[in-house]
């Protein structure tokens, strides 16, 4: 049965500080940057916001947020457990809660001092069985042994993939070459101007062996994304609505998040090949619908996964659909057009959804011509976007 | 010998029967009294048929390498660098991310044969970690 939601929410704002290394200012201070840019972006005041969402890691406080940016009355806030994956959560949240009428008008956002605050890439043994609400335990089974980081979690994902299926680093390296290109051009992104070959992946030292390198890995970011869900029958009060298509989460039996190691094949994400079918078969949305792709990239070996587990190439077949040029601005699925969160930065998420609102408007630096119909991924969430057809 | 201490497990009331057993080197899962399923990780209820009533089972501490990778950076003064991260594939069928530990961290493969072995943690805790499968020899 086709959900309810589809196609009757838009995004009217968004918004976005700086992405640094070092902010220098609470993420309280970042949120409200992020979140007036957004409300300036739809022409709206912070009195027309009655609804608030993120994820139940994000540090700020709704009281604290709503002093300082002004909200007058908050009839509705959410959070997102599932961390990155459940990034795009927020907009299912938000999508929800106004084409329930729950709230008008529902701010989604993500603050972050992943560098300079609490790295997300250290090496920290955790005071707790519990992750911050983050959704999970597992991190307990991991922690004794030296398993302390993203980075360790996931590799061991990876390498089951690359031996089930004969996939290799350098096959990995081709896709970071790529988002390194997008970087390239984006002045927003960390790796602006600086485009890597082959060679410079391979030589980068190891952090998991011989999984992930380092330029394999996210970025460490400092910044906030912020952007405004309505009603679609209020679209033509904005300059520039981007139609919620579909939303949609597939949270399976056993499937942990970046502590995934209890599904019988780890070679897959049977997440995301749950939410591909949510979001698309569930919506009647066909996958070459979709003219630019945002594919959440923690770690390579999770795009290559998830291109797999949603269905644009068979299992196994990532490697060579990459290696064909198909993620680059002509091929067959323009991918992570920002530099990805490998290349631009890690708002956690968000900014791969900011990147799809500004393809979907046709504002992107590396504007993918004709885009009308953008996908975004974290694997166990996901949304897809589409120009607002007045 | 001075060499670094791994930090010690946390123990809450769904997981303390597995790290009391690990203390008595013993490697266990809990085991629904009601439908006689294993679990790992430890959990409240079953998920198979909602008991909340289940007991340790010891297990072989025979399986093999699933999955694996040797972790560089970053470093924690706990740990002796590379890391041979490890999710073992038991062979009564679950699954335990660990160590493999006494061999060569390059000589590691998937579906290498290991074995249990228990090493100490900070705080009188002892983990269950895994070692390469003695070969097997004439005497079957």
């Amino acid at each position: 049965m086709r959900p309810g939601l589809g196609g009757s929410t838009v995004i009217v704002g968004a918004g976005q500080t700086e992405f640094s290394k070092n902010a220098g200012r609470t993420e309280t201070q970042l949120a409200t940057e992020s979140i007036t840019a957004a409300l300036a972006d739809a022409g709206l005041k912070p009195g027309d916001v009655d609804g608030l969402v993120s994820y139940t890691i994000d540090p700020v406080e709704e009281t604290e947020l709503t002093r300082a940016i002004g909200f007058q009355q908050l009839n509705w806030s959410s959070r997102v457990p599932y961390g990155g994956g459940g990034s795009q959560g927020v907009l299912l949240h938000a999508a929800a809660a106004v084409a329930s009428g729950a709230a008008d008008v529902v701010v989604a956002y993500r603050a972050c001092r992943s560098r300079s605050g609490n790295r997300f890439g250290r090496a920290q043994v955790a005071s707790s069985t519990s992750t911050g609400h983050a959704g999970t335990t597992a991190t307990q089974w991991c922690m004794p042994y030296g398993v302390l980081t993203p980075a360790s979690w996931m590799a061991l994902n990876g390498m089951r993939y690359m031996h089930t299926y004969g996939v290799t680093s350098r096959d990995f390296g081709r896709a970071v070459v790529q988002l390194r290109d997008y970087a390239a051009t984006n002045p927003n992104a960390h790796f602006f101007g600086k485009p890597i070959t082959l060679d410079d992946h391979q030589a980068s030292r190891w952090i998991a062996e011989p999984v992930l390198h380092l330029f394999d890995c996210c970025q460490e970011t400092d910044g906030a994304v912020a952007l405004i869900v309505t009603t679609a029958e209020r679209a033509s009060e904005f300059a520039q609505p981007v139609t919620i298509a579909a939303a949609g989460q597939a949270a399976i039996f056993e499937e942990e998040i970046a502590t995934n190691h209890y599904r019988p094949d780890l070679s897959r994400m049977d997440g995301a090949i749950s939410m591909g079918k949510r979001i698309f078969d569930d919506f009647g949305i066909r996958r070459d619908d979709i003219d630019v792709a945002m594919i959440y990239d923690a770690f390579t070996p999770v795009l290559f996964m998830q291109l797999e587990g949603l269905g644009f190439c068979a299992p196994g077949e990532a490697a060579a659909f990459i290696a064909d040029g198909n993620l680059g601005p002509s091929g067959a699925l323009p991918t992570n057009t920002n530099g990805g969160l490998i290349g631009e930065g890690y708002i956690h998420g968000l900014n791969l959804t900011l990147e799809a609102v500004r393809q979907c408007r046709g504002t992107a630096v590396n504007q993918i011509d004709g885009a009308r119909t953008a996908l975004v991924s974290a694997s166990r969430t996901g949304v897809i976007l589409q120009r607002h057809e007045g | 010998m001075n060499s670094p201490v791994r930090p010690a497990p946390l123990l809450t009331e769904d997981n303390h029967q597995f790290w009391v057993a690990a203390r008595e080197h013993r490697l266990v899962a809990q085991q629904c009294d009601s439908c006689n399923e294993l679990r790992h990780p430890p959990r409240p209820m079953c998920p198979h048929c909602g008991s909340l009533a289940h007991s340790s089972a010891t297990l072989s501490g025979r399986g093999t390498v699933y999955s694996y990778s040797l972790l560089h950076h970053p470093q924690h003064p706990a740990f002796t660098y590379p890391v041979v991260a490890a999710i073992i594939d038991l062979d009564e069928g679950l699954r335990f991310v660990s160590n493999v530990v006494d061999c060569d961290p390059h000589s590691v493969t998937i579906g290498m044969a290991v074995t249990v072995r228990f090493e100490p943690t900070a705080g009188d805790g002892v983990v269950p970690v895994f070692a390469p499968a003695p070969k097997t020899g004439s005497q079957g």
